[in-house]
């Protein structure tokens, strides 16, 4: 496979290490009153769909940037890829 | 001889080969299956269930008969086909899957069984009694299977793995990849054209059809000098496309020296990962056959295959010149047979054609409206039973060839699980739309197999393919070709009640094929696995459309109704050496050295591999003939004296920035961001799920500047954890990480001795107990100006320290110790008493730190902060982790010489030993030189109330079992009064 | 019809006129007492068990496509019971004792081979890990045993011993471990279960899941409603995709798995052999062929097929262990869908959704549970507990944090 890195263009995906779903950005709030049932769910459950994934990718032998791709799990095929950082941060404006 | 005029081999350039120890001589441009036939060998094999005799029935790389073993020694090859081995001088073969002679197999005795053994017949019997299966009738089953054998030899030859990349990778090199390629190549594309052939053609150098009025040899010759006049075309011969991966990557293996006796200096493959913009499929297509009774014996072969070695190879198929040849046919094809060996000046009894309507192309015995009934010869054709309209009679034929249409080569277009379509018109099935993205099928591979219909095809697909990627290409001059006329009756296979062949390898008949229908075994991929149908080395190449045809047939419906199959990689069969492409032995993984490595080897250390990492285990001492004695001695050197130990594997990662401590605060569960500057904390790091992850130290060098420590094994995957919270969870953070695991060497300095070495070389510094205490960090330098890091650390429970200096200086700092504590008695030690050091201290390693623990587990529960969140903290507390009682204890056998293995489970004494009373299990185990006493840590169901409690360590896999007494698993100055002197 | 030598004999010398289909194609019925959502080797193995061992007559098993045609049929086909933890060791030392009485228990050669594994050994910590597994396995009542080098040697002789990136120490053997021929096991059960009762409905999706109240009536399908008192789902590689039908999310990720096959040879390998450092294992069918595999890509995929990084790393680690298979050819490769689970461990529960039943999450390890898994599954469906030997395979353990995870990697699926 390959990944459009968005800073350094197409890569190859032996380059990156894989970690998942990218709700996994999405720590739940450890002070909450039902934190951990939220922890449960955010480590244990997935969503795992037949088609369009956001994920996470970690250019490990690169540019150590951690990637969210969205990759299609039926085709493969890779609709994007962004910045984790960016994503997160954007998220949060 | 059986040679004809004219063809593609150079009789200027006579070659000797073996085929089962008899000579013979062929000529450059020969396969071995080609060489064989003219020289009247039939026989070539056998097949693989009955042992039927077998001779070769394709001219390319479907071959399912004539397999051989090629070449001998540890080069031996086994199932090559002929038809693709190029003949070299000296060339050894041999037949397989006999027992005995080829023409006199023992196993041929299957064949007298074969109503016993019908399609699935093994599935319902062999079961009583019931211990024979292992004993009597697997091994008798194995043994008659398989093709071919290894040497068992390890491959002598050289692999490589190269990358590619282009803008277009045509697949064949036949009409329609030469026009593509010629098409791309002057639009100034990046053209890569592969072909599984050492010459280029394809079908071209087997047809007698001319192009531009001259023989077809002369376009490609001319294509071919302008091609590699192209410097942006690549011409890979010998070069299989075995594979279409994602995003336009395709696996290839170039067979860069199969071709010669021995590779010499080359490589004998290569394996290409070729990363194209877009592919054309030019692959061709595969003839099919049409089964009837007794189809399988040598001498009859596919129509298509029998015109190839004569045009190409001068080579008849009949066994003496004269012989007569028949054809068999459901088409037009069947008749080009027939007038290119007229042309040959071969013997042709006539063409047997299943069309009632069918007519003569030229100036034969036409047999319209019949089939071919049946055949004679035992080890070769002899005659042909012929019938039309109910009537029969017998030919006298040497060989016949048999036209059953052409299957075009979808293999690739289907390698992402797109299913082909059928055509009607066709008769056969062509690439669907939904292929791989950006491989475009073109010539007989999408069904246009006429000479001008192919031609123009890859010409098209050439420039739809560069228009989709913005490089303009024009039409070119093609030559002037005709198509073949291609008419065909859907006549899929000859009733009777005799056997009729349609898969020869395995051995399938129509037979098997009824059987499997009246079994419900009705889906194609039950059929397939009930019959072993399509899973020869051919793959169902030779065999899948006419079984699908049966089928059909027995269930009354179509045949795309009935099923398609779709087919996998690799297109034809890798060699598993060229897809580990070399990296064996030594080669298997990088070897990472510390910067002390060379210096340990000079002192003649043993190394043991840690990861990746190269590490050294012991130094031994002349008269050391046990590797006990030089682990005691560098042990005690520690506790008495100091000892010296390069613990660069250890990750390190740089943590700098204003919020620092805010992150390091997240990612340890024990609070961080409290340490003052020049200050180390030892740290624990758990995973999200709550577990213990890692362990380490925590450097606060300056105000926003930290160095970590990990483990070895966990030194890439922390780093890992900490940037995926860096960037994915908290990039709010000012903070920057960087891994300097292998930018800075360090060197464990340690035992009572250790300070005084250390003073002998830091610049300046004051390393008193005061000034310097433990836990104490900082940068400074050493030997005069070399920047380097001091940590008061301990490992081995004694005074220690740990020095970093940049990696480059690793060894020449290891001297100076060396050198300076010369009158101290400075002992370089190794892996094996840093374990022991750590287990007499009762320091957690790998063992302990195994992904299934938890901090409680190793007794340091109170160091997961209730004050402040971190990763894994909340996790932790659930129920299952929090009632665990289980804790690190000490164990001392009773026996203080006899060793409680690790690995042991521990028990109640007097109980059961047995899954459900099982109280825990030994993670390490040592000898303790300090203690002269075997001594152990292991995790014990509420060990930390046991201590005094003497148990039972059960080893039953190696018949031991001993009793131990718990006890604190600081077995050395449990109140920590040596580090802190 | 009884299978057996005479019953071969006695066709081959009349014509094999006198076979009959192994099962029957019924039309669904209206409803049953239990369905079973997946035709594959634990769906069929459940059905087997509930008519054989728990007298549930009115069992249907629904299957999207031909019977065994997910994972089932497509695994190299390893049976063994090496595991180290008290959760999982048991469960799978029962699967295998069913496997040693499964031709005799279906009347039907599905070629269990025990042949043995040997784990390879390369490093002092693996053997202690391996020690303390293989004492775990003693301790549950299978059979281990661990071999030093020069035993090895004798036994697999042409391994790379010395010329090696990570010599070879020695191994942990299971000799009662091997193979089985994977799709006779699905034909096995198949007529096993059609003998005794149980409709098996080919090309039959399982569309929906009607539930009302909190409890199951039964399955939307291709084929129309077919109502069930308890429906249990057993559709590994499409668990997520048809739990999310009944509303559910699952503790998993589906990934996919290369496998491989050689060629046919003549015998080369004895038993099963798995490579400690790096990622191999291999062993021979009864055809021939080697077949063998590593590890997972690595990334969420239904898609079936894998990609060549992985295919060079297995044979990486298949030339660096045995040099001497280079000169075979790879036959054919193909890709699985894995549910790989949380802990690495399979569920074999109840769901919070009253009479609907799961069983899943069987990793790249589901083969061998077969057996044991349909029999687990069948006491489960028949008597609303556990069986003894399953009693932790349940969707609560993460959040109660009894995970069951013997490479100890936690929560990330593709690790395990």
């Amino acid at each position: 496979m390959l990944i459009p890195h968005p800073l350094l263009g197409l890569r190859d995906s032996q380059e990156f290490t894989y970690l998942g779903d990218a709700n996994l950005m999405h720590r739940p709030d450890p002070a909450a009153e039902n934190a951990e049932a939220a922890f449960c769910e955010y480590v244990f459950l997935r969503d795992n769909p037949a088609g369009v994934h956001r994920e996470l990718w970690f250019h490990e032998q690169g540019d150590r940037s951690w990637l969210v791709v969205t990759r299609d799990t039926t085709t493969h095929e890779i609709l994007g890829a962004e910045l984790a950082s960016d994503v997160k941060l954007g998220a949060a404006q | 001889m059986t040679r004809l005029s004219g063809g593609l081999i150079d009789r200027s350039k006579p070659l000797n080969f073996t085929f089962n120890g008899k000579s013979y001589r062929g000529f450059e441009g020969d396969t071995l299956a080609s060489a064989l036939l003219a020289n009247g060998v039939q026989l070539m094999g056998r097949s693989f269930k009955y042992h039927r005799p077998r001779g070769v029935v394709a001219a390319g790389s479907e071959e399912p008969n004539a397999m051989v073993e090629l070449r001998t020694g540890a080069r031996q090859e086994p199932n090559t086909r002929a038809t693709m081995a190029e003949l070299y001088d000296g060339l050894s073969a041999r037949s397989q899957n006999h027992m005995g002679p080829l023409n006199r197999d023992l196993l041929a005795v299957n064949d007298l069984m074969s109503p016993f053994f019908a399609a699935g017949f093994y599935y319902k019997t062999f079961m009583w009694p019931k211990a024979f299966w292992e004993k009597l009738y697997e091994p008798a089953i194995r043994k008659a299977a398989g093709l071919g054998s290894l040497s068992m030899l390890p491959d002598p030859d050289q692999y490589d793995k190269g990358f590619l990349h282009c803008d277009l990778l045509i697949v064949g090199a036949g009409a329609a990849g030469l026009a593509a390629a010629l098409t791309a190549g002057r639009a100034g594309a990046e053209v890569i054209l592969a072909d599984e052939d050492f010459s280029l053609g394809g079908r071209l150098t087997m047809e007698s059809d001319t192009l531009d009025e001259a023989e077809a040899a002369a376009w490609i010759a001319s294509v071919k000098a302008e091609l590699e006049s192209l410097p942006n075309v690549r011409i890979m011969t010998r070069t299989t496309v075995f594979g279409v991966y994602d995003h336009g990557i395709f696996g290839a293996v170039e067979r860069v020296a199969d071709h010669l006796k021995e590779p010499g200096a080359k490589v004998r493959q290569t394996l290409w990962r070729i990363t194209a913009k877009r592919a054309v499929l030019a692959a061709g297509a595969t003839e099919r056959h049409i089964p009837f009774a007794d189809n399988d014996r040598p001498g009859v072969m596919m129509a298509g295959a029998m015109r190839a070695y004569a045009n190409r190879w001068a080579a008849s198929p009949v066994k003496r010149d004269g012989d007569a040849i028949a054809i068999f046919t459901n088409g037009d094809d069947g008749h080009r047979t027939a007038m290119d060996l007229i042309a040959k000046g071969a013997n042709v009894l006539g063409v047997i054609d299943a069309r009632a309507g069918a007519e003569a192309l030229g100036d034969y015995k036409l047999f319209a409206g019949a089939t071919v009934t049946g055949t004679k010869g035992r080890l070769g054709l002899t005659s042909i039973e012929i019938t039309r309209n109910g009537t029969s009679e017998w030919h006298n034929v040497g060989a016949l060839g048999v036209a059953g249409g052409w299957n075009p080569n979808v293999h690739l277009a289907s390698h992402h699980r797109g299913r082909p379509v059928w055509d009607d018109r066709l008769l056969a099935f062509v690439p669907s739309a939904d292929g791989p993205k950006g491989l475009i099928p073109a010539g007989a591979a999408a069904g246009k197999g006429g000479t001008a219909e192919a031609l123009a095809d890859g010409m098209r697909a050439a420039i739809e393919a560069l228009s989709e990627i913005d490089v303009t290409a024009s039409e070119i001059a093609l030559p002037k070709a005709e198509n073949a006329a291609s008419d065909q009756a859907a006549f899929w296979h000859v009733p009777g009640d005799k056997r009729a062949w349609v898969d020869f390898q395995n051995d399938v008949t129509v037979k098997d094929i009824a059987l499997a229908h009246k079994e419900n075994m009705k889906p194609v991929e039950h059929l397939k696995r009930w019959t072993t149908l399509g899973m020869a080395t051919d793959q169902g190449k030779t065999s899948n459309i006419s079984a699908l045809a049966v089928m059909a047939e027995l269930t009354g419906k179509s045949i795309p109704e009935t099923g398609t199959t779709i087919f996998r990689p690799p297109y034809t069969g890798v060699s598993l050496s060229v897809l580990g492409g070399g990296d064996t032995g030594n080669n298997f993984r990088p070897s990472r050295l510390t910067p002390t490595h060379h210096w340990a080897e000079k002192l003649g250390a043993e190394f043991v591999e840690v990861g990746q990492w190269m590490r050294a285990q012991y130094f031994p001492r002349q008269g050391e003939t046990h590797w006990r004695q030089a682990v005691d001695r560098e042990v005690l050197a520690v506790r008495a004296g100091v000892g010296i130990c390069d613990v660069t594997t250890l990750g390190k990662v740089d943590v700098q920035g204003a919020d620092a401590g805010e992150f390091l605060n997240r990612v340890y569960a024990n609070m961080m961001g409290t340490l003052a500057v020049g200050k180390v904390r030892y740290g624990l790091m758990l995973r999200e799920d709550g577990h213990l992850y890692d362990d380490g130290t925590c450097a606060r060098l300056f105000e926003d500047h930290y160095v970590v420590t990990t483990t070895t094994a966990n030194a890439g995957l922390v780093y890992r954890q900490m940037e995926f919270f860096h960037q994915c969870v908290w990039p709010e953070l000012d903070v920057q990480l960087i891994s300097t695991t292998d930018a800075w060497a360090q060197i464990a300095v340690a035992g009572p001795k250790s300070r005084e070495l250390l003073s002998r070389i830091v610049d300046e510094f004051d390393i008193s107990n005061e000034g310097f205490p433990f836990m104490g960090c900082a940068a400074l330098t050493i030997c005069g100006g070399l920047r380097a890091r001091l940590f008061r650390i301990s490992f081995s429970g004694e005074l220690a320290y740990e020095v970093a200096v940049p990696a480059r200086y690793g060894q020449a700092l290891m001297e100076r110790l060396m050198q300076e504590g010369a009158d101290l008695g400075v002992t370089p030690y190794g892996t094996e008493a840093l374990g022991v050091l750590r287990i007499e201290k009762g320091h957690a390693a790998g063992a302990e730190l195994n992904g299934q623990t938890t901090a409680q587990m190793l007794g340091l529960g109170k160091m997961v902060s209730m004050k402040k969140d971190s990763v894994g903290a909340v996790m932790s507390r659930r129920g299952g982790l929090a009632e665990d009682k289980r804790r690190l204890v000490g164990l001392k056998p009773i026996d203080g010489q006899q060793q409680i293995m690790a690995g042991s489970h521990l028990f109640t004494r007097g109980t059961a030993q047995e899954t459900g009373t099982d109280q825990g299990w030994v993670t390490s185990s040592c000898y303790s030189p300090h203690l002269k006493s075997y001594i152990a840590l292991g995790y014990l169901e509420e060990g930390d109330t046991r201590i005094g409690e003497q148990i039972t360590a059960a080893n039953p896999l190696e018949g031991k079992t001993l009793m131990a007494e718990v006890v604190s698993a600081h077995f050395v100055d449990p109140e920590g009064g040596r580090l802190r002197d | 019809m009884k299978f057996s030598g005479f019953k071969v004999v006695k066709e081959a010398l009349t014509g094999h006129k006198g076979w009959q289909p192994l099962w029957r194609n019924p039309e669904p019925k209206p409803a049953y007492d239990i369905v079973i959502v997946g035709g594959g080797g634990h769906g069929l193995a459940t059905a087997f068990y509930l008519a054989k061992t728990f007298g549930e007559l009115k069992v249907a098993v629904l299957e999207k496509g031909w019977l065994g045609s997910g994972n089932i049929g497509r695994n190299t086909t390893i049976i063994r019971s090496n595991y180290l933890l008290p959760g999982n060791e048991p469960f799978y030392e029962f699967s295998m004792k069913l496997w040693e009485n499964l031709e005799q228990e279906t009347n039907f050669n599905s070629m269990v081979s025990q042949r043995g594994i040997i784990n390879l050994i390369h490093t002092d910590g693996q053997r202690d890990a391996y020690r303390r597994r293989g004492n775990a396995m003693l301790l549950a009542g299978a059979d281990a045993r661990l071999l030093g080098r020069d035993e090895l040697k004798e036994m697999v002789p042409f391994l790379n011993y010395d010329n090696a990136r990570f010599p070879i120490k020695g191994g942990l053997m299971q000799p009662r471990a091997g193979t089985a021929r994977h799709d006779g096991v699905v034909w096995g059960y198949a007529r096993g279960a059609d003998q005794r009762g149980v409709d098996i409905i080919q090309n039959c999706e399982v569309t929906g899941f009607k539930i009302e109240n909190g409890k199951v009536l039964g399955v939307e399908t291709s084929r129309g409603f077919i109502g069930a008192k308890k429906v249990g789902v057993s559709v590994a590689g499409s668990s997520s995709r048809v739990m999310q039908k009944a509303g559910m999310r699952l503790p998993m990720e589906s990934h996919v798995l290369q496998a491989f096959v050689s060629e046919g040879l003549k015998p080369t390998i004895p038993g099963v052999i798995t490579f400690g450092a790096g990622h191999f294992y291999v062993s021979q069918s009864d055809k021939g062929g080697l077949v063998f595999g590593g590890d997972l890509d690595g990334y969420n995929s239904y898609a079936q097929r894998g990609n060549l990084p992985v295919v060079e790393d297995v044979l990486e680690g298949g030339m660096a262990l045995m040099p001497m298979i280079g000169r075979a050819r790879l036959l054919r490769s193909w890709g699985g869908i894995m549910d790989m689970s949380m802990d690495g461990s399979p569920i074999i529960d109840k769901t919070d959704i009253d009479g609907l039943y799961f069983n899943g999450g069987w990793c790249y390890g589901g083969f061998k549970a077969t057996p044991a898994s349909g029999y687990a599954f069948a006491h489960l469906l028949a008597t609303d507990r556990p069986h003894e030997t399953a009693t932790g395979y349940r969707f609560d353990r993460f959040n109660r944090g009894h995970v069951i995870d013997e490479k100890g990697v936690g929560a990330q699926p593709n690790l395990h």
